[in-house]
């Protein structure tokens, strides 16, 4: 007789497509936000399985800050073309052209907080009823308490102490007109799993997960790459270091740390003796110590 | 970590006096779980509060109003792994207004942790998790004894509170009860085994949560296939194709048997199981495929496609054990949206048989309310018939939601009796 239990990667990829195919049958319009990073990236592969061999009815939604890395871009434009879906752009800079925000000032300005309108605003126009997510629960301690079917209210906000209870796997995703859901369908992964699952099924990820050289400043605790985005301090000197991103964000938040690790397999050896966690390098969650809760009340990713 | 490693997911429930964010913030410290940046923010936190050392269960809170107020309102989940297995921790509050809680975290655990103080043996609080570990047919129970410290790490001590224990779980349902004397403070018996209690003979926490059995745990004797959506890409290399696409909720399933597809009962054969990476020789729980029958028949999102010789119960009237989760009581006689599995239909609740006092666990037939946290048993009446089995048999679809339609809240959870 054959083992009848599945192993743990496979038991994460079965609750993913089954969180997946819910979100199809529930919601008239979802889109998974596609961001370039490696989540984002396992989303959409699992996706790709949940449906075959229909293809993905989903949009892909990115939300361009303008301050990419050119690489994230390539990438985005190469899946789209490959998987044949639509892809919908919302745009930071026209937000800020709009006058719908206003960008930061300061050395530390960063467009990260003005996602959160764009966002909003790319969710209303395309009418989308469910945006699905690659957050996970072991990221944020604010994310640990998210549910696989998450409401926002009319404003997009984020309720923490009124998320509808979710038991077993029944997924409670009516709402109103104007009101819409994320959904996480990888919210029990950690970044191990995911790094063993890009290995296992071998998903092609941006070449900047890579360890490769790069001009960096040392800035809050690690390397943030030189970019025409990037105001110099006196202070600050310009150095070309070997580096990788454990995160992908904005190319004037994200830092990258020194690393050889040059294949999927090495990176998940690194990832595996790693003391810190990955958003250690996103100084965006270093505001404060609330920082992660206060954006996702807001309606952030 | 190895390839067919499994994952096991657990319940702890109690409140901070009995060591449980302890527990937790030293089962993943000791599993190395932690990060320094992790760990940092902790120490700069409990220095700011004025605790002596570093607050290992400050790593448990999350939200601003819980680090605000010290407690824990809401399930949070955490993650750690050895090289033996995934886990995964549904983290509850203990208290009894936070019942809903605890129900909600039991519901997809394989194993659940009860904390007993040494000093105080079974209180209520007690008695009330393992009746929800209970209710919620949690296979595994593991009644950890802990602060064996402050009791001298004495053997007497421990088996008073195993008999005090035995004396009023023989009237539960769980298949599994074990127990560990453990100091979650200092460390003993959770990863490493205790020095202090030579005369514990059993395995430490973490080597009992890395070998409980749990393959045997799942039903792979009822064929049941709840229909999510159907899969017709309509391409040309896929014209004809038409894919019912779900997840096993138990049982086996194989190209070639015979099948009866609910409420219909319509039958066919399986012609197919489908997955991305090619067809599959057998389906069981928890696998999500694509079956393909060898009859055009109507099948859509709320059916379920079972084995012809093993079929659940269709009924419009149920009997359920439900909890109910909203701040605002159930109205009388109202009409509910009922979810059960893939199916969503309407229900009013007929009657209130009994309501549980969560405390002395007594059937108090007088108060016929549903409020939050009560747990009750219930007589529903749905509008169309539902494919059912008892929860005893089967978590998947033995269960059931009701949902508000007038706030589409998730007001209450059911257990089918």
């Amino acid at each position: 007789m054959s083992k009848y239990y599945l192993n743990y990667l496979d038991e994460l990829e079965s609750e993913a497509i089954f969180v997946l195919r819910e979100v199809w049958a529930q919601f008239q319009n979802p889109v998974i936000l596609f961001s370039g990073g490696k989540d984002s990236i396992v989303v959409t592969h699992l996706a790709r399985k949940a449906f075959y061999p229909s293809k993905i009815p989903f949009s892909l939604m990115h939300v361009d800050t303008g301050h990419n890395f050119p690489e994230t871009i390539q990438f985005r434009d190469n899946l789209i073309n490959e998987l044949g879906v639509n892809l919908i752009v919302g745009s930071v800079q026209e937000s800020i052209d709009q006058g719908r925000v206003a960008e930061e000032k300061g050395k530390n300005a960063t467009r990260n907080a003005l996602q959160i309108t764009t966002l909003l605003d790319a969710i209303e126009v395309n009418n989308v009823d469910c945006a699905i997510g690659g957050g996970r629960r072991d990221e944020e301690k604010a994310r640990a308490k998210e549910r696989f079917f998450s409401h926002r209210d009319d404003f997009g906000q984020w309720d923490p102490k009124n998320q509808r209870p979710e038991l077993w796997n029944i997924f409670n995703g009516k709402h109103f007109e104007g009101e819409h859901f994320r959904a996480f369908p990888i919210s029990n992964w950690t970044e191990m799993d995911v790094w063993n699952y890009i290995a296992r099924e071998n998903i092609s990820i941006p070449s900047l997960y890579f360890a490769h050289e790069r001009e960096v400043v040392w800035r809050q605790n690690s390397w943030i790459p030189n970019s025409e985005f990037l105001k110099l301090e006196e202070t600050e000197e310009v150095l070309t270091k070997k580096i990788r991103f454990r995160t992908l964000g904005d190319i004037t938040i994200t830092g990258g740390i020194e690393s050889e690790a040059d294949t999927v397999e090495k990176i998940a050896m690194e990832v595996s003796a790693m003391r810190q966690t990955e958003r250690g390098n996103r100084s965006d969650d270093k505001r404060s110590e609330t920082a992660m809760e206060d954006r996702k009340r807001q309606g952030y990713f | 970590m190895i390839d067919n490693n499994q994952l096991l997911r657990f319940t702890t429930a109690g409140s901070v006096d009995d060591g449980k964010s302890t527990l937790i913030g030293r089962l993943l410290y000791d599993s190395k779980s932690i990060f320094e940046d992790q760990l940092e923010a902790i120490e700069t936190t409990s220095k700011r509060k004025g605790h002596d050392g570093v607050d290992l269960a400050l790593f448990t809170d999350g939200l601003r109003d819980e680090r605000e107020q010290g407690i824990t309102i809401d399930v949070a989940y955490r993650y750690f792994t050895t090289p033996k297995r995934k886990f995964i921790i549904a983290d509850t509050p203990g208290h009894i207004q936070y019942t809903r809680n605890m129900v909600t975290g039991a519901s997809t655990a394989n194993a659940a942790i009860i904390l007993v103080d040494a000093r105080h043996g079974v209180i209520e609080q007690t008695k009330r998790h393992s009746f929800i570990a209970s209710l919620l047919q949690i296979p595994h129970v593991i009644v950890c004894i802990n602060k064996m410290d402050l009791v001298d790490h004495s053997e007497e001590a421990y088996n008073k509170v195993i008999n005090q224990f035995e004396e009023f779980s023989s009237k539960l349902l769980v298949k599994d009860i074990r127990f560990i004397p453990i100091s979650a403070l200092n460390g003993d018996n959770v990863v490493n085994r205790s020095e202090n209690m030579p005369w514990y003979q059993g395995a430490p926490l973490l080597h009992t949560l890395e070998t409980l059995h749990i393959s045997s745990d799942i039903n792979k004797v009822d064929a049941r296939f709840p229909v999510q959506t159907v899969l017709r890409p309509q391409s040309e290399a896929h014209r004809d194709y038409r894919g019912y696409a779900g997840r096993v909720a138990s049982g086996v399933l194989r190209p070639g048997d015979e099948v009866t597809v609910l409420p219909s009962g319509f039958t066919s054969q399986i012609k197919s199981i489908d997955t991305f990476n090619g067809e599959v020789e057998e389906a069981f729980a928890p696998m999500s495929v694509s079956i393909t029958l060898e009859d055009d028949i109507d099948v859509g999102r709320g059916d379920m496609i079972v084995r012809s010789n093993n079929t659940p119960d269709t009924s419009q009237d149920i009997e359920v054990m439900l909890c109910w989760l909203h701040n605002s009581p159930a109205k009388p006689r109202a009409k509910y949206s009922i979810r059960h599995t893939s199916n969503d239909q309407k229900a009013m609740i007929k009657e209130v048989v009994y309501k549980y006092d969560i405390n002395t666990l007594e059937r108090q037939t007088e108060d016929k309310t549903l409020t939050m946290n009560d747990i009750s048993k219930v007589r529903i009446r749905t509008t169309k018939p539902l494919m059912i089995d008892s929860y005893r048999e089967n978590r998947t679809t033995g269960s059931i939601i009701l949902v508000d339609d007038t706030t589409n809240e998730t007001v209450a959870a059911g257990m089918i009796v």
